[in-house]
């Protein structure tokens, strides 16, 4: 980071300080002077609303913590003391719950982001397979929260999700049987959940300095997709994206206190007020809505392991991507065909969110297994033969000229 | 410190060896504590000794509900009717053929006792429901028959019966 050489301590103790740890320099160089493109949009806000909503979850759930019990007699009750008798209990768990669906809001326009403008194309690589493992650490850690409130929907979703192992040939049961600590999900389970959920953010936030470090050493696609080539196409971090950033981070918090504060269970299922029943199966269980495209693929494939195997592939294909797309041009802006079935994608992804939430048969079965086909063609069929046959649009010669002509 | 070409295997080269092969097995070994500890333990084992059931007060047709191992155990006392529709299908249909006497003991054909948990993702199945008249999972559609046998649906496989002996003609002792 050449940002180093700019940066003029100018208190005594930065002076001193700069000579034994250069935190101001790199602070400095990372979000100062750190060269942004200019024709960023606001949909490169949301790497930071993300890293926003990771640190909101984690002040708030250190607060319920602090007032929570992962016992299976004692969970539920510790929650519903929390809602009604801790000071401000409601808004920490309302704002927790809320956050959760808002972080995973907030990534999926992060991935359809990237996804359009071919941010995980050369030199990005590592940078997006790090944002791949936030994103699988992210759906743990989700799952693992939900479960701690211990009423009906959060026991089954542990049992089914903890079963989804089970169809592992062989060493299944055993290794459900591992993951439960019992013959079935019960306070060890609880109790491990509770750790890990605990654990994992951590975990997130470490992986997220890898991802920022990646970002900052390749620099940041923009909407042309083409690599800034002089001083003309990037303006400073501070004050223009440290501005836009903060602008749009408020405009979210208006979103996210809206269902915080107006329809805070909106998001929920009135059936996880019901404490855990080991012995009744609610006669509809369904994920939580951010889990609800993958649930339909599994419901899709009328087998077990292949449902489990299609389920599981629908994520892991995201980290192969960067060699799937063989287009040569990054941002779907100069790529006619490819904008047109990316937004198909989009529109399928959302159907199959859909189509996660009705019931497993006619219709629906018939049409979560057409978009799950679509799903699995556009990352393996559609994304290698685009880069051959596509007649892709003239690109600019730079990023300057781009927003010029647009101006002019 | 030695000269030799790289080529050249020396004594040092089998010291580094010997002792990253040393420190490669001490890791593996760590990793038995820390992987075991997550297996069920003493008191959850010794929770899921074997239980006696009275099965005298279960009526003709009825189906009742117990927990063995933190698992619910159906127990049903089949009807005629129950047992024959268990006992007429062709094997050849099944997903999974298993005949209704290898599901039951012998001479106690009208008690059919399995554990009710779906196999295809762990939901309880609702008795007496279904096309079947045995039992539906409501989490994702399988359907079993009265010998609990899956009929439609995703589960891949049948019931599994828990291992169980008539210690008289009314009571069975599961485990």
């Amino acid at each position: 980071m050449s940002g180093h050489a700019t940066y003029q301590p100018q208190s005594g103790f930065m002076k001193w300080m700069e000579r034994r740890l250069p935190i101001g320099g790199l602070i400095h160089s990372s979000f100062v002077v750190y060269p942004t493109p200019r024709n960023l949009n606001y949909l490169w806000t949301f790497g930071g609303i993300l890293s926003m909503m990771l640190a909101i979850q984690i002040i708030t759930g250190i607060v319920l913590t602090m007032h929570y019990t992962p016992h299976v007699d004692l969970a539920f009750k510790s929650v519903e003391g929390i809602m009604r008798d801790v000071n401000y209990g409601w808004l920490m768990r309302y704002l927790h719950a809320n956050g959760a669906a808002m972080f995973f809001f907030a990534v999926y326009i992060h991935i359809f982001r990237g996804l359009y403008y071919g941010s995980y194309k050369e030199p990005r690589e590592v940078l997006w397979i790090l944002g791949v493992i936030i994103y699988l650490l992210m759906m743990a850690t989700g799952f693992m929260g939900y479960v701690l409130v211990w009423g009906q929907m959060s026991f089954w979703a542990a049992t089914v999700i903890t079963n989804l192992f089970s169809a592992i040939p062989g060493v299944g049961e055993a290794i459900v049987t591992w993951l439960w600590g019992g013959y079935a999900v019960g306070n060890p389970t609880l109790n491990r959940f509770y750790s890990l959920h605990f654990l994992l953010p951590f975990v997130i936030a470490g992986v997220v300095v890898l991802h920022v470090w990646a970002l900052h050493v390749a620099g940041q696609n923009n909407p042309t997709g083409i690599e800034p080539k002089s001083d003309k196409d990037t303006v400073p971090f501070t004050p223009y994206a440290t501005m836009k950033d903060g602008f749009f981070m408020v405009c979210f918090l208006l979103l996210y206190c809206w269902f915080v504060f107006y329809m805070p269970n909106f998001l929920g299922h009135a059936d996880n007020y019901i404490p855990a029943n080991p012995a009744v199966t609610p006669a509809h269980i369904v994920p939580e809505w951010y889990y609800l495209p993958f649930y339909a693929i599994l419901r899709a494939i009328p087998d077990k392991l292949m449902g489990v195997v299609a389920m599981v592939a629908a994520i892991l294909v995201l980290a192969f991507v960067p060699w799937l797309d063989t287009s040569k041009v990054k941002s779907a802006r100069y790529r006619p065909l490819f904008k047109q079935f990316f937004w198909l994608f989009v529109a399928v992804c959302i159907g199959l969110g859909w189509l996660g939430a009705k019931p497993a048969e006619g219709i629906y079965v018939v049409l979560s297994q057409i978009f799950t086909v679509y799903y699995f063609a556009f990352f393996l069929v559609i994304m290698p033969l685009l880069g051959i046959f596509e007649k892709t649009k003239p690109l600019p010669n730079s990023i300057s000229e781009s927003v010029l002509d647009a101006k002019a | 410190m030695t000269t030799g070409s790289s080529a050249e295997h020396t004594r040092r080269d089998f010291l580094y060896i010997a002792t990253g092969a040393v420190a490669a097995v001490g890791g593996a070994a760590v990793m038995v504590p820390l992987i075991s500890q997550m297996n069920p333990d003493a008191s959850t084992i010794a929770a899921g000794a074997p239980i006696e059931i009275d099965l005298a007060p279960i009526a003709d047709g009825q189906i009742i509900k117990v927990f063995w191992r933190s698992m619910p155990i159906f127990i049903s006392h089949r009807t005629k009717a129950e047992i024959d529709a268990a006992r007429n299908v062709n094997l050849a249909t099944l997903k999974d053929p298993q005949p209704d006497s290898a599901r039951v003991k012998e001479g106690h054909e009208q008690w059919l006792v399995v554990i009710g948990i779906c196999t295809h993702l762990g939901c309880i199945p609702l008795a007496h429901q279904g096309d079947y008249n045995g039992w539906f999972c409501p989490c994702h559609g399988s359907a079993y028959d009265t010998s609990g046998r899956i009929r439609v649906g995703p589960a891949p496989t049948n019931l599994p019966l828990p291992p169980y002996t008539f210690v008289s003609d009314t009571r069975i002792r599961i485990g």
